[in-house]
């Protein structure tokens, strides 16, 4: 209301000013357009055109039609498992975490704590966490020997930290913080009149997650898990560390494609780029459309 | 009650165990270098390589340079926006959020397509015009975590009412921006400051394939030569995120809860 009240006796007092004004307004935001043009949209248009294009430069979907090979369908398959995984057991966990810190009734220090390192551990991704969870899981690592040691040999279970499981669990050190910090605000937002009122309704604990809290929560719960699954699907610097080219997944296919040109050939390498941009692409708007109809809750 | 009590207690014993082990072990790991015996052996060599303090060092300065290109993209178009184009708003929210859609590795490899040193702007043909490159890729990687603080900060303060009060002192628009707006929202460009910092200094994907010198392609270089330093490496990387998670507590908390009392 102030607002508006403000802009129309600007708008009386000053008029002639006010349309000089407008007509170079957008002179202010060129520098950043102009950013965004030349180093996000223009590369990302270049590759989507040269995903359509044939070496000489005309249109074709053979591109596209040519992703159907064994070597790119099964990076794309593992791929997608690892997001898949690692966000929905991320999911989990960062909800059981958060609910357990903020309406669980455990000693008050333990939220700002839990705050805290998970703004650390989501953010510490890339070629360290491989080192750490080499250190960890590892041939030679403290809990393989451990392990070991209790008579659990990991290798002759299948399980080595190069393989689906062993880069997820990795994956999750920066899933589960990262779903732990959105969801907080979110598990805010549950309005303790709501769980009183269907208390004095009669409701048992069950009841109230089922028909309260559940649906008020799921738009964030779910666009908090496609989130993570874009964040894990774009994800080069951990998987690379941790597996060199060992695991034939989308965007270490993608890297190797870009430094040697594995699959000789370009345009294919552009295919595998806008593969990989709409998935994400899909999972975002997913997002956006989830976030925006969660908020209609959390005011 | 008593079960409702349990449940929490064990999702934070579990919470714990997972990220706790992780970094005892690796810390362990990082102490093994001499046979038989716990030492810093690691650390000390990984300290007196020289290319640890090259790329450290490079990717620093390319840290603190794209700090200073996102702030001064980002702070005036944010306070333009809010005070003269809010139509605008959603388009370059939506354009911040865009580096979280493409990956950085498809952002690159557009970069490198067109940019090679036989296209209109040759970014790629010489080292100094592809870290200037690199400053951009990182400043488009940093835009949503840099958009969403200052706008956040700007929204703490009363855009309208300071720059009515700096123009009718006779003030232009550099001396409200860089004396009235930026002090202004110190607090909130120094947490995107420092979760910049964060998350360019070890960034591997983009520095390794423009071929940089930085630290991200050397701690992956020594991960495949090495044993026991990438562990000391992982650990100094963790006090790095940790410090720069420190500092946005110190100094995005100060200011900020100054702030009322000045205005």
């Amino acid at each position: 209301m102030a607002d508006i009240a403000r802009s129309d006796i600007a708008a009386i007092a000053v008029p002639r000013i006010r349309r000089d004004r407008i007509s170079f307004a957008w002179l202010g935001v060129v520098p950043f357009f102009l950013f965004a043009l030349l180093f996000l949209i223009l590369p990302t248009l270049d590759l989507i055109v040269g995903a359509f294009r044939t070496p000489d430069g005309s249109f074709t979907l053979d591109n596209i039609r040519r992703l159907n090979q064994p070597t790119i369908v099964s990076a794309y398959k593992i791929s997608i498992q690892v997001s898949l995984a690692s966000s929905i057991i991320g999911a989990i966990a960062g909800f059981f975490l958060a609910y357990a810190v903020v309406m669980g009734r455990v000693p008050r220090f333990l939220r700002p704590m839990l705050t805290t390192f998970s703004g650390v551990a989501s953010n510490f991704a890339g070629i360290p966490l491989a080192f750490a969870f080499l250190a960890t899981l590892g041939p030679t690592g403290l809990v393989t020997a451990f392990l070991m040691d209790m008579g659990i040999n990991l290798r002759t279970l299948g399980f080595t930290i190069l393989s689906f499981w062993g880069l997820t669990i990795t994956y999750l050190y920066f899933q589960i913080p990262l779903m732990v910090l959105i969801l907080m605000p979110a598990l805010d937002g549950l309005k303790k009149e709501w769980r009183e009122a269907s208390a004095i309704l009669g409701a048992s604990p069950f009841q109230y997650w089922r028909y309260v809290a559940l649906p008020v929560l799921w738009p964030s719960l779910l666009g908090t898990t496609i989130l993570l699954f874009a964040n894990a699907f774009g994800a080069v610097a951990t998987a690379y560390a941790l597996t060199g080219s060992s695991l034939n997944i989308v965007p270490i296919l993608l890297y190797a494609q870009i430094r040697g040109d594995v699959l000789h050939d370009p345009h294919l390498g552009y295919a595998l780029a806008l593969g990989m941009i709409v998935i994400t692409g899909v999972a975002n708007i997913a997002y956006i459309w989830l976030r925006a109809r969660g908020e209609r809750w959390i005011r | 009650m008593k079960s409702a009590r349990l449940g929490p207690w064990i999702a934070i014993v579990l919470g714990v165990l997972y990220f706790v082990v992780p970094l005892i072990a690796t810390f362990e790991f990082s102490l093994r270098k001499r046979r038989g015996e716990y030492s810093f052996d690691a650390y000390w060599e990984v300290f007196r390589d020289n290319r640890f303090i090259e790329s450290f060092g490079y990717s620093t300065v390319v840290a603190l340079a794209t700090i200073v290109v996102g702030v001064l993209l980002v702070v005036p178009t944010a306070y333009w926006i809010r005070l003269k184009l809010p139509r605008l708003r959603p388009v370059v929210e939506f354009i911040t959020l865009m580096p979280l859609v493409i990956p950085a590795i498809v952002i690159v490899f557009g970069y490198l397509r067109l940019y090679n040193s036989s296209s209109w702007i040759p970014f790629t043909a010489s080292a100094r015009a592809t870290d200037l490159l690199l400053v951009f890729s990182y400043v488009t990687l940093s835009l949503p975590y840099m958009y969403r603080a200052v706008d956040t900060g700007l929204r703490a303060i009363d855009v309208r009412t300071l720059t009515e009060a700096a123009q009718s002192l006779g003030a232009n628009w550099a001396t409200i921006l860089f004396q009235v707006i930026l002090p202004n929202v110190r607090a909130a460009v120094l947490s995107g400051a420092f979760l910049t910092f964060a998350i360019v200094i070890g960034e591997f994907t983009m520095a390794s394939l423009l071929n940089r010198p930085a630290f991200g392609p050397y701690l992956q270089n020594i991960g495949a030569n090495k044993a026991y330093e990438p562990a000391a490496l992982a650990i100094i990387a963790f006090a790095v995120t940790w410090a720069c998670m420190g500092l946005i507590n110190v100094f995005g908390r100060g200011p900020s809860d100054m702030a009322p009392g000045k205005r």
